[in-house]
């Protein structure tokens, strides 16, 4: 036969999904205390997005940036240990028992942990507004990939636009690049930035950066739209006019506000992070919300173990707070990981993560700080106007959600039901936070509203990869029954 | 078969300092050549080669291309030798067959 069939990778205690640096974290301490570990991650190289690597094809003149050795550091420690790196294998579908199922470059695989860690990171919010399906749009995220990863500038001219640190990373990427940045469109005044400055004490290197980054704005006389937000985006010949309006601290637009149009080939937008949930809802964990670190998140104890048993979360999407926190949290994952697995006793394991709490309590003051600039201004759902297109795969209007909302749907499973919004091959991760900002709105906080409930398959897979290659003499006939 | 030269060209956007690409191959797009580094995310090359609608939306016929860039949204979907994939998760190789949803 020639079927697909599945290789069963049954010898294996951990199983942690991501190898950013929360995953990588997590897999090198697990191992090191004694643990069988794989280290499952769709992209060719670990490094997760902060510590993206560029192909593997391409040569690098000299890692220059901090970051760039941080990355190389994570992926040499990660060779170096005896954790399995599948690198290249898209996890689709993990049942209540932890079985893992994925596809990689050699077909389909499957592990059965006894315990599993989540280090998925985190999706990138994007709240609609008219214009924002146009090619040329892209996520503040995707800049950074194309910058730091790629080696491309996102276009010939870019506005950047939204909220949090991103948004000083990108559009100093594009000018040291050699591009040529329209304007910076930030969410937040100056006073916002000014309260998270004595938590960001705590990482002067950082703050010195962020001073380097807003410096080297104004050298190179990039205009600073601070507290406006980008309502609308229109094709201007070969590219883009973006609408831009001041708002209140809450984002929603001010209805005096003068509105400023801005001409670029790209916008590159993001409203902040949101912590990846799709497995810990597909498992069943419990969650909740907390705006202030990202959303809506599955809660864990102080060693990142969720709800469902065997089944810890680690990283960003634990809760938003940065790179640096997010090793941190998978390292103590990690020892948790192989404490539960009976591989290590308490007073070891208390010994092991010592130093991770404390460095996680130090790196997350920062993280927090930061992350509080990112967090949800719910008045933004003003940007979407009836006519915007929320949920991108299904082409779902904000009308069409008002009327759903309208007509009694009181929660979100209600609305992708009766709207489709949510139901296209990205799952809902694109649209999910606007649905939910909208629901929350009309039923009275993202608690009630609630979210999507998680579903198989994680990512759209080929049918084809998982059914395979097979002859109609493949099929067995079972023997006729006796008359 | 059309040569890529004669599809519409952003300047070229590639970023010289810092990155040694590998020598450029030849690939199919909607039956005519593109070229761009081995190993490059097929989106970025689509897109520097100036595709940046990649298909149309299923309900309005909307424009679409490439979003999120870490293979999530889905926007950027193509067909790669038979395959529908995120063109951004996508390395370029040598050869491979691109079928977008808008050949324009």
């Amino acid at each position: 036969m020639k079927g697909a069939g599945v290789r069963a990778e049954q010898s294996v205690d951990l199983v942690v999904l991501g190898a950013g640096p929360a995953g990588v974290g997590a897999a090198t301490a697990a191992s090191s205390a004694g643990a069988r570990v794989v280290v499952v991650d769709e992209n060719a190289q670990a490094g997760g997005q902060v510590y993206r690597a560029p192909p593997g094809t391409y040569g690098i003149d000299a890692p220059d940036t901090p970051e760039a050795r941080e990355g190389a550091r994570q992926r040499a420690a990660l060779g170096e240990s005896g954790v399995t790196h599948a690198a290249g294998h898209r996890a689709w579908s993990i049942s209540r028992d932890l079985a893992v199922d994925a596809i990689g470059p050699h077909g389909l695989v499957r592990w059965t942990p006894r315990t599993l860690i989540v280090a998925a990171g985190t999706t990138e919010r994007v709240i609609p507004f008219p214009g924002w399906t146009l090619p040329g749009v892209i996520g503040l995220a995707a800049a950074t990939v194309l910058l730091k990863s790629q080696g491309v500038l996102p276009g010939r001219s870019t506005v950047v636009a939204g909220c949090g640190p991103l948004l000083a990373a990108v559009a100093v990427g594009i000018l040291k690049a050699g591009g040529r940045v329209e304007a910076v469109v930030d969410l937040a005044g100056a006073r916002d930035w000014l309260a998270g400055v004595p938590d960001m004490l705590s990482r002067p290197d950082l703050l010195r950066q962020g001073a380097g980054w807003l410096a080297a704005l104004a050298k190179a006389r990039v205009p600073l739209y601070r507290r406006h937000a980008v309502v609308a985006a229109r094709s201007h010949g070969e590219g883009l006019a973006i609408a831009i309006r001041p708002v209140d601290a809450a984002g929603a637009p001010l209805p005096s506000g003068a509105e400023r149009i801005v001409s670029a080939d790209c916008l590159a937008i993001g409203h902040g992070l949101v912590p990846s949930t799709e497995v810990t809802r597909l498992l069943g964990a419990r969650h909740g919300y907390l705006p202030e670190r990202g959303g809506w998140i599955a809660e864990t104890d102080g060693d990142f173990r969720t709800s469902v048993p065997g089944l810890f979360v680690a990283g960003d999407a634990a809760g938003i707070s940065g790179a640096v926190p997010a090793l941190h949290k998978g390292r103590i994952a990690g020892f948790a990981a192989a404490h539960d697995l009976g591989l290590i006793d308490g007073a070891r394991f208390d010994a092991l993560a010592a130093a991770d709490r404390r460095a996680l309590a130090r790196a997350e003051r920062f993280g927090r700080a930061a992350a509080r600039l990112m967090s949800p201004r719910p008045a933004l759902a003003a940007t979407m106007t009836p006519d915007t297109v929320v949920c991108r795969c299904e082409d779902v209007t904000r009308a069409e959600i008002d009327a759903a909302m309208a007509d009694g749907a009181d929660s979100l499973n209600q609305l992708k039901a009766w709207t489709r919004c949510g139901m296209g091959p990205c799952q809902g991760r694109t649209c999910g936070e606007a649905a939910a900002m909208l629901l929350a709105a009309h039923v009275g906080g993202r608690d009630r509203a609630r979210f999507w409930t998680g579903r198989a398959p994680l990512r759209p897979v080929p049918l084809a990869d998982i059914v395979g290659d097979f002859d109609y003499d493949d099929i067995p006939i079972p023997k006729a029954a006796p008359l | 078969m059309k040569r890529s030269s004669e599809q519409p060209q952003v300047a070229d956007l590639r970023v010289r300092r810092g990155f040694v690409r590998g020598a450029h191959v030849t690939f199919i797009v909607d039956g005519a050549e593109m070229e761009a580094p081995e190993g490059e995310s097929l989106a970025v090359a689509l897109f520097v080669n100036g595709r940046r609608t990649l298909r149309r939306s299923p309900r309005d016929a909307n424009p679409r291309g490439m979003f999120c860039l870490m293979g999530s949204c889905q926007e950027c979907v193509v067909t790669v030798d038979g395959r529908r994939v995120p063109s951004c998760m996508e390395p370029v190789r040598a050869g491979m067959v691109v079928v977008t949803g808008d050949p324009g």
